[in-house]
């Protein structure tokens, strides 16, 4: 066998392994993210939320799969089959492919490895490199990604051939496309900054502190975008104070509501699969991604960045559980007001403002 | 593998558009479409344009696909497909005169480079996939639409403002004139 085709496989191999430990670590986190959701709701509501299930709680996410699992699994008699199984499906796979390009760390494996007398190269298709495919279009692909998710939320609402459903549908894909817009409009004043749409570049550039104590994130270089870019995020994400898509006093569960069992299971899923995407996707647009003191440290750059990736994560869905347990919903028609007569005209100022501004000052 | 992947894509493309043509329902015609146009970006990424697959995935599946599918759930088209298909059963002799011209035309596209060899049919273009794998994307298909195409980009982008204005414009709401007798 050539020698370069051994650096190929090692590097497949690799690529495979960071996959399936980036799956199974994914969809721990997703569990998990449900419980940690109901118990901080709960202290934020004076209440104990689920901890009997094991110490304090920490069995519940096992229970209620197992739970959904047993459960009748319905299909409803005047549905259209084929449309209402796609519907989850497509739903779960787009929230959870966004993932694909978001990175999570630096460099996770060294570039050359001695095994067995033979030195090798792990640098193919950014193997060693803590991101699954750096893409030199990332941006663009996510928000290719998000578009796509619409259709599950469209096909589950015509799907289920219920009126509720039908209108829940349309109101979850009519706020993902106007508040997609805004959103990737926020993006641009990045993009134009960085001069890149990898995400990894956009990352590496918010190395480096301002006076040597404040971090070169973008949420203090671009503020403007970061506000609309968090509004639209939550819109399109479906959360409390924009969560329509289950406004129960209006239409009972929206586009779920004739799901049970692992269906609904997986709507659920990729609801909190989209939530931790949001989540990623701040943290590398305007925290700095995995940037932090000490990420090149001899030893320490393996797996530093990595922690600085989750510990940042997780306190941007604790910010989206912390929302969601302050603020009241918002009305509908208001929604589609502040989506097209707000946010999207700020944006493009801020699309304006940052070129001028980039001219003056150079970058920062 | 470049070929390999030509042929099941492009398989995927060609057997989806069928679908599109020979379903009886608009909503499962519009959800092959859907496929077709991924497969499509699946084709342009084989040829290393992946800014041209990703808008592709953006705005003809991620957009317009779904007014489209908007329109189709809305109306309930299904139902009405019975007295619909009968009453354009004409279409079908308009349809026989459309593919007698397009097909001689497609055949001719295809033909071309198999009739005539390498050098008559003239200089590759800057961007062969080869060299746009080397510079990004994006930067190239920028600096060519701001320079070179600056005049048919300015025009298409009035096209589409004039669009904008008119359909803002026909959907505006009508003030309601006073009912007579009040």
């Amino acid at each position: 066998m050539p020698e370069s085709n051994l650096d190929l496989i090692a590097s497949v191999i690799l690529v495979l392994v960071k996959i399936g430990v980036f799956f199974a670590v994914f969809m721990l986190i997703l569990a998990y993210i449900t419980l940690v959701e109901r118990r901080f709701l709960g202290f934020f509501q004076e209440r104990y939320g689920p901890n009997r299930v094991g110490w304090q709680g920490l069995l519940q996410p096992i229970a209620d799969g197992i739970k959904m699992f047993m459960k009748e699994e319905i299909t409803v008699s005047g549905a259209n089959k084929a449309v209402y199984i796609l519907a989850p499906i497509v739903f779960v796979a787009a929230a959870l492919m966004t993932f694909v390009v978001i990175p999570f760390g630096d460099v996770i494996w060294p570039a050359t490895m001695e095994i067995g007398g033979r030195v090798y190269n792990f640098t193919l298709a950014n193997a060693n490199r803590g991101v699954i495919a750096d893409v030199n279009v990332a941006v663009l692909v996510i928000f290719a990604i998000s578009s796509i998710a619409i259709y599950g939320l469209i096909m589950a609402g015509w799907g289920s051939n219920n009126k509720y459903s039908l209108l829940g549908g349309v109101r979850a894909s009519a706020v993902m496309i106007s508040y997609e817009l805004a959103a990737a409009l926020a993006i641009i004043g990045i993009i134009m900054t960085t001069g890149s749409m990898s995400l990894m570049d956009i990352v590496i550039h918010q190395k480096g502190y301002w006076f040597g104590v404040i971090p070169k994130w973008f949420c203090f270089k671009q503020p403007l975008a970061f506000v609309l870019f968090l509004i639209a995020i939550f819109a399109e994400t479906g959360r409390t104070p924009f969560d329509f898509t289950e406004c129960e006093n209006e239409i009972v569960a929206g586009y779920q509501t004739e799901y049970s069992s692992m269906k609904f299971a997986l709507f659920y899923l990729a609801e909190y699969g989209h939530i931790l995407a949001a989540s990623a996707l701040m943290v590398t647009f305007f925290f700095g991604g995995w940037q932090g003191p000490f990420v090149d440290a001899p030893v320490l750059k393996y797996f530093l960045p990595i922690i600085y990736f989750c510990i940042k994560t997780s306190i941007v869905v604790f910010f989206f559980i912390w929302v969601r347990a302050t603020y009241p919903r918002f009305r509908y028609d208001l929604l589609m007001k502040l989506g097209w007569k707000f946010l999207l005209p700020a944006t493009l100022v801020n699309i304006l403002i940052t070129p001028v501004l980039m001219k003056i000052f150079g970058d920062l | 593998m470049e070929l390999f992947l030509f042929i099941v894509i492009g398989g995927i493309t060609l057997i989806s558009s069928f679908f599109v043509v020979f379903q009886r329902s608009p909503l499962y015609s519009a959800l092959f479409l859907i496929l077709t146009f991924l497969s499509m970006a699946g084709l342009y990424l084989v040829l290393g344009a992946e800014f041209v697959a990703i808008i592709q995935v953006i705005v003809y599946a991620g957009a317009v696909m779904v007014l489209f599918l908007f329109v189709i759930m809305l109306l309930n088209l299904d139902n009405e497909k019975r007295e619909w298909m009968t009453k354009h059963i004409q279409q079908k002799y308009f349809g026989v005169i459309v593919v007698a011209v397009l097909v001689p035309l497609i055949g001719l596209g295809i033909s071309t480079p198999l009739l005539y060899s390498k050098s008559q049919l003239g200089a590759p273009g800057t961007y062969s996939p080869q060299i746009a794998e080397q510079v990004s994307n994006t930067a190239a298909v920028a600096s060519l639409l701001f320079t070179d195409y600056i005049l048919p980009f300015e025009i298409t982008s009035v096209l589409l403002l004039v669009t904008m204005v008119g359909v803002v414009y026909l959907a505006r709401r009508v003030k309601k004139q006073s009912l007579p007798g009040k």
